[in-house]
């Protein structure tokens, strides 16, 4: 069955099929799989965007719009079009165009693997407004309740993430705590059953809104809605 | 072989739903099997997947047979299978992000789904293209049937719901065991059980009947 018997005298003509097939076979299959990349790539992009556009909208409650902005050199934040590459953050507006809040993404390792979630931050309230799961392939059924468990996900109704006075770090950074034993605005209640995840959950939040929020507060004024058409 | 010669195009297609469904009887591509059938979508979106990617290459095994020496068949049919996985792949991502996401790994591994090479090797490239379609439509619905066997039973009981509709009422106590790995093997020890005892009991009729 594999291969010919080695006291067989090679077909001059053999190889040359040979070559054929394979050859032949791997051009169609190639000519086939660029043809399908390259009309499913616009559609994958914009699916992405898309989603994307959805977690804003969810984690910024009131938001109808969104612009991306990337932090430069400076310090400062420029609007850049939503498909930019690198880090950005994303400012939300209400039908008013006014602003409602920045949502950032966060990462960090959870159980299984890398987990990203995207948060709202309210300017005015100094907090978190909700989060989002962006990636999780945490267990199903336990890690992965960080998604759908209304009582966690509550936690990040008004999670207190106050800047202290000098400006520079949050007067209280985000705590872990026990599931049923929070007692301030700036502890997020974990699930029992799912504590790593939530932990894991609670650490890229606490470790990202202590970056940001010192960076973004005081420059308030430059989220504001670019203008139509600008991008 | 003689007897496979002697069989319909409904018995090519029947077979693969039933008397030699790849799960349950020829117990085939356990690691999607296994892995993503904690829902019933996700299942049924594996299961298609397959399907899809089975009927294609068995089509084009079986159009190609006589033009490929038998040397390099198997590095063909690997080659033919991979493009179609791929192009599944791509467009699953545009169809939905969040089907890709819940499916992830195993959409590539579709490459090295033993049912897949298996039928190219043991059928296709034996066998005409009409034949190859039918053994492809009833092996890829069998091993779709399956996976949702899997996936629906370990819905309901892991998560209380099928297709993501809620059946029990708030005090339904979900049983967790049965969306993590252990569940799979569990529900799958279960199916094989209700098949071998069918056939079994089929066997012991057919012997008292002949007896």
């Amino acid at each position: 069955m594999t291969g010919a018997p080695p006291q067989e005298t090679p077909d001059p003509g053999l190889v040359f099929k040979m070559y054929r097939a394979v050859v032949g076979v791997g051009l169609v299959c190639g000519l086939a799989i660029v043809t399908v990349f390259e009309i499913t790539r616009p559609i994958i992009a914009r699916n992405k965007i898309e989603a994307r556009q959805r977690a804003i909208l969810y984690v910024l409650p009131g938001a109808t719009d969104s612009a991306a902005f990337s932090r430069q050199a400076a310090g400062n934040f420029v609007d850049l079009p939503v498909d930019a590459p690198g880090e950005l953050v994303f400012a939300g507006y209400d039908a008013a165009g006014g602003l409602v809040g920045l949502a950032i993404e966060a990462q960090g390792m959870g159980y299984q693997d890398i987990v990203r979630v995207l948060y709202g931050y309210s300017f005015d309230q100094q907090t978190v407004l909700a989060i989002r799961v962006l990636e999780s392939r945490e267990t199903p059924g336990l890690g992965d309740r960080v998604e759908k468990d209304a009582a966690f996900l509550r936690n990040f109704g008004e999670l207190d993430v106050q800047l202290a006075a000098a400006g520079d770090a949050l007067a209280h950074p985000i705590e872990f705590v026990k599931s049923g034993t929070k007692t301030s605005a700036w502890q997020i209640d974990g699930i029992t059953g799912a504590t790593i995840t939530s932990r894991a959950v609670t650490k890229m939040l606490s470790r990202s809104t202590a970056h940001w929020m010192p960076l973004v507060y005081s420059r308030r004024a430059e989220f504001a809605k670019p203008k139509e058409g600008a991008k | 072989m003689t007897a496979e010669q002697q069989t319909t195009g409904t018995d090519e297609f029947i077979k693969g739903l039933w008397s030699q469904n790849p799960v349950f009887v020829q117990v085939l591509g356990m690691c999607p099997v296994l892995a993503v059938t904690n829902t019933a979508m996700n299942a049924l979106a594996m299961g298609l997947a397959t399907a899809f990617v089975l009927l294609m290459s068995n089509i084009v095994v079986s159009s190609i047979r006589g033009f490929v020496p038998k040397q390099v068949r198997i590095v063909t049919f690997i080659l033919v299978i991979a493009s179609f996985v791929t192009i599944v792949d791509y467009v699953i991502q545009a169809v939905s992000l969040d089907l890709h996401k819940a499916l992830g790994a195993f959409i590539s591994l579709i490459v090295v789904n033993c049912l897949i090479l298996g039928r190219a090797e043991a059928f296709a490239s034996k066998n005409g293209l009409g034949r190859s379609i039918l053994d492809g439509l009833g092996m890829g619905i069998g091993f779709t049937f399956a996976l949702l066997c899997l996936g629906g039973a370990r819905e309901i009981l892991g998560s209380g719901s099928l297709f993501d509709l809620p059946l029990f009422g708030d005090s339904f106590q979900e049983w967790v065991i049965m969306v993590l790995p252990a569940g799979g093997f569990f529900t799958l020890a279960g199916w094989l059980l209700l098949f071998n005892w069918r056939a079994t009991r089929k066997t012991k009729s057919a012997g008292e009947v002949q007896a």
